[in-house]
């Protein structure tokens, strides 16, 4: 009896496949891809931006996607141990970034900003750090700490109540006013690298990042902390078992996301001046998009993911929406970001590298 | 081997004396308050609310807010330890003053040392709002070195106060703290108050209270307040039926006739409310209610379905856009003009249009994924509204202007008085949709989503449906809000409808309780009525709203007025373990029945 049902049952469970819903999701699917695709050709076939222009767009899309790589791994950290998306890290990126804008400002009133460029900036990543750490790390103690094991929507609506939270105190403390970072002498102009001419300061934010990825994943690959994370991701009731305390493991967590949306802060400086109390929220979102593009979980992941939304939001806009000649399409970079956050949520939630987590946690 | 017994019998057991109060505690919830404290000051809080006078010519509301942090804080470090197994209950006492005055003391010590940075350093350029101001108030006009002691005294004597609540007998308790409650309501609603008092014509009590009208409280109006509330509250302690019990005494025929009679005298309520209380009130309430509508939609979606939606401002803004375009004159480029009842049919099939278009894509997708997905539509909608791109249609950053009043036949709304009545009747459509839901096929297949998605899908709920249906009806709702908002303010804007909308309305269901119509109601009058009425507060609005989130998280998930199926299910895993002992901590060990083999 039970070689017939078995038999049967093939043929029945691949037509039960194809639902309604299935169909246009796929038809979704289609046309996103059509449309993206015509905008390209048409915006390509125009030639309205030249072959260089084309390769400064690129190289933005990477400097600003290595800072979007950076965030990203504190949200993908903290996601493959806990499970939940911790909302307040865009909060923790930017207080990082106010850091680096205050303490970058008093350098700059001293010789030492202009005399030792390296020594100013360094100066600038370890205070961005230090208090994105402390951020992190406090933010965990008193919200999400006491939620272990509570509904996972829970430490969710708490992350956004934390993320408020940081926002406007900051708001309070040093004012809703927009800051300029100071510009570094040694960082204007271009410089050539193999041949391609890029602004110094892109170039510093690439190398910064790669530097720290790189510290990063060794960290996490070769450590004995690092293994005890992973261990702790895995299944963190046998990483008790076996020795690991998992609380401390998922404060470390917190505190090299932390640490890594410090040095993500004080990069952003160098690249986009500008700076307020809501700064924090779009680079959050963008990179928390980066983290599931990559495949939640995953540190490499992660740094593809970041490095991929970064171009795809400084090229899409003139490449799809210019295509279809829609005005003041700088406007619409945003929703270009949006967009490949729904479609890549809808259509590889698993992310380029994320096979590791099924459906289920989806 | 079973025997029946009849009645139980205690089992004997000993009780070892409860461990004394842990101090270690009360120095971190001290230093706790401390940084808490500082960081009122130096967000600029305690100066804001300083101009307002709470009680006249004594009591500043910065002071005071500053000092009642000491107070919470004296509270908590006093707060005997939950019962353990085994162990007597612990009773409060000296050492809980101790602990409470230690609390307080370190957090007047935190301020002093704030008050030493401020006056030694110029801090200014970072943190704008250290003032010399702020040392004024800090230092009562004193030199510092002499303010540091009196402020450190106070916090301690503000600490002690608040651990002492817990020496206090019940009876007393319960009738000293809604009395100064009270005393602080009346001090903080001065304009409610004065023009509650006007609208009823008992103008002498405002003399009596008050300064003057929207004055502050004097001090014997503070104490008169204070001892009609004590004595009401004392005296209804002492009743040995509370309300609550008289009502459940009535029999049950009867029972309804005295429902009635209460929604009626409710009504009257509500009908005459606008009219004593003035425009700048009933705008407020007006405001009140849109938010309500749209949370009472939210809840259908994350109470009842379990949806995190983070872009349900996206329904609000279908809602104003279409009653903008079908209505205005200036609407870019469609101007049929038709008047705003006549484009609620409309509007419904637009809310369900973008409530369908929502949730196709998100019908595969579970728990924070779909939040931060429903978000990123939230977002693209606002920031296609404001595009220039689509500017030919929805007016770009300019938004639609000259939209008509609302019109029924030969009335015409107009003031916000006329306004709190048709948004009143909507919140009671929703109301009445949310009550008849909740039992229904739909309403029960939402639920068992909310359980377990995969189950239920087992067990034969469609899912697809579910998910669409409540996307659908949560969608119809928020777009009636955005239709009587776009009415009532004559104009739509893309920059009213940001992400704050949508984390304000879940603050709302959260605060109220998530799938429980009176909690959200309660919701929507503590976080939109209260914060408008208090001026000062408005700036600090959504820092209250995010420490409201975690703090309502951390310690009651359910909500203030929580539906009791949610409660259960938040609480399944406690009552199974932990909350074992709470519950039977304060009763002693539960009457044991020995069981055969057992003893």
């Amino acid at each position: 009896m039970t070689e017939a049902a078995t038999v049967d049952a093939r043929p029945v469970r691949r037509a039960a496949r194809i639902t309604p819903i299935g169909i246009l999701l796929w038809a979704f699917r289609i046309a996103a891809l059509a449309i993206i695709l015509y905008g390209s050709y048409l915006s390509i076939s125009s030639g309205r931006l030249s072959a260089s222009q084309w390769r400064d767009l690129f190289v933005f899309g990477i400097s600003t996607g290595s800072v979007y790589a950076l965030i990203a791994l504190g949200y993908t950290m903290v996601y493959g141990v806990l499970r939940f998306i911790n909302f307040a890290h865009g909060e923790v990126f930017m207080v990082g970034a106010m850091m680096a804008f205050y303490v970058a400002n008093a350098l700059a009133l001293t010789p030492l900003w202009a005399s030792s460029p390296v020594v100013s900036l360094l100066i600038v990543l370890v205070a961005a750090m230090a208090t994105s750490t402390s951020v992190a790390v406090i933010v965990e103690r008193i919200a999400y700490r006491p939620l272990r094991g509570a509904p996972r929507l829970i430490p969710l609506i708490t992350s956004i109540g934390a993320s408020f939270t940081i926002q406007y105190i900051v708001r309070g403390l040093v004012g809703p006013s927009t800051k300029a970072f100071p510009r570094m002498v040694h960082l204007r102009g271009t410089t050539e690298i193999l041949g391609i001419v890029i602004l110094k300061s892109q170039l510093v934010v690439i190398v910064a990042a790669l530097v720290m990825m790189a510290a990063l994943y060794l960290f996490v690959e070769k450590t004995r902390t690092g293994k005890s994370m992973r261990a702790v991701a895995e299944d963190p009731e046998t990483a008790a078992l076996m020795g690991i305390d998992v609380d401390k493991t998922i404060v470390k967590v917190f505190a090299i996301g932390g640490a890594m949306a410090g040095v993500a802060g004080a990069l952003w400086g160098l690249v986009f001046p500008s700076l307020n109390f809501f700064s924090g929220f779009l680079p959050g979102i963008k990179a928390f998009t980066s983290a599931v593009l990559g495949g939640i979980g995953n540190i490499v992941g992660a740094m593809i993911g970041g490095v991929s939304i970064g171009i795809f939001e400084s090229v899409g806009p003139s490449l799809v929406l210019a295509g279809y000649e829609i005005p003041a399409f700088s406007q619409l970079k945003d929703v270009v970001a949006y967009a490949a956050l729904v479609l890549v949520l809808i259509f590889r939630p698993t992310g380029i590298l994320g096979e590791r987590l099924a459906q289920d946690r989806t | 081997m079973s025997q029946v017994v009849d009645a139980p019998v205690p089992v004997e057991v000993e009780f070892r004396p409860a461990p004394p109060l842990d101090m270690s505690r009360a120095v971190k919830l001290g230093l706790s308050g401390g940084v808490a404290m500082v960081l009122v000051c130096a967000i600029g809080m305690v100066a804001t609310f300083q101009p307002r006078m709470l009680i006249d010519p004594i009591l500043p509301m910065g002071t005071f807010f500053l000092y009642m942090l000491a107070f919470i804080f004296g509270w908590m470090a006093g707060q005997p330890p939950a019962t353990l197994e085994g162990f007597e209950p612990a009773k409060a006492g000296g050492r809980n003053l101790q602990a409470g005055a230690l609390a307080g003391l370190l957090g007047g010590l935190c301020v002093g040392l704030l008050l030493i940075a401020m006056t030694t350093w110029d801090l200014r350029g970072v943190f704008i709002n250290l003032s010399p101001e702020l040392v004024e108030i800090l230092t009562f006009g004193l030199p510092v070195a002499a303010a540091i002691p009196v402020i450190a005294a106070i916090s301690a004597v503000a600490g002690a106060l608040g651990s002492a609540i817990h020496l206090l007998p019940n009876r007393l308790r319960r009738a000293l703290l809604p009395a100064l409650l009270w005393v602080l309501v009346f001090s903080l609603f001065t304009d409610i108050f004065g023009q509650l008092f006007a609208g009823l014509r008992m103008e002498f009590l405002i003399d009596l209270l008050y300064t003057g009208r929207g004055g502050a409280l004097t001090i014997v109006g503070a104490v008169i307040v204070f001892a009609v509330f004590f004595a009401l509250y004392w005296w209804m302690g002492g009743r040995e039926n509370t309300l609550r019990q008289r009502v459940k005494a009535i029999p049950k025929d009867k029972r309804s006739r005295w429902q009635i009679g209460a929604a009626l005298i409710i009504l009257v309520v509500l009908y005459f409310l606008p009219k004593i209380m003035g425009p700048f009130v009933s705008q407020i309430l007006v405001t009140a209610g849109i938010y309500l509508l749209m949370a009472l939609g939210l809840n259908i979606v994350v109470g009842y379905a379990g949806l995190l939606d983070l872009g349900y401002v996206a329904f609000f803004a279908v809602g104003a856009y279409t009653t903008a375009i079908l209505t205005s004159p200036q609407s870019p480029m469609f101007t049929p003009q038709i008047s705003v009842l006549a484009s609620i049919p409309f509007v419904m099939i637009a809310a369900a249009v973008a409530g369908i278009l929502v949730a196709t894509p998100v019908i595969r997708m579970r728990g924070d994924y779909l939040a931060i997905v429903t978000l990123g539509f939230g977002e693209i909608a606002r920031i296609l509204l404001n595009s220039e791109w689509l500017a030919p249609i929805f007016g770009g950053a300019q938004g639609i202007t000259n939209i008509p009043d609302l019109k029924i036949g030969p009335l015409i709304f107009s003031t916000p008085q006329d306004y709190f009545y048709p948004v009143f009747l909507f919140v009671l459509i929703a109301a009445y949709v949310t009550y008849a839901v909740q039992n229904s096929r739909w309403g029960r297949a939402w639920m068992a989503m909310r359980e377990d998605e995969s189950v239920a899908e087992a067990m034969g709920v469609n899912i697809v449906t579910a998910k669409l249906s409540a996307f659908v009806v949560g969608a119809m709702l928020a777009s009636f809000g955005g239709t009587l908002f776009a009415a009532q303010i004559g104009s739509v804007f893309p920059h009213t409808f940001d992400i704050v909308v949508s984390i304000t309305v879940l603050v709302i269901i959260i605060v109220g309780g998530m799938g429980s119509v009176p909690g959200v109601v309660l919701g929507a009058i503590v976080l939109i009525v209260l914060p408008n009425l208090l001026r000062e507060f408005s700036e600090y609005q959504f820092l209250f709203y995010g420490v409201l989130l975690i703090v309502m998280m951390l310690k009651r998930p359910e909500g203030f007025i929580p539906s009791k199926r949610r409660a259960q299910e938040l609480h399944s895993e406690e009552l199974s373990q932990d909350a074992w002992l709470e519950i039977y901590g304060e009763k002693g060990l539960p009457e044991q029945v020995p069981e055969g083999g057992m003893a």
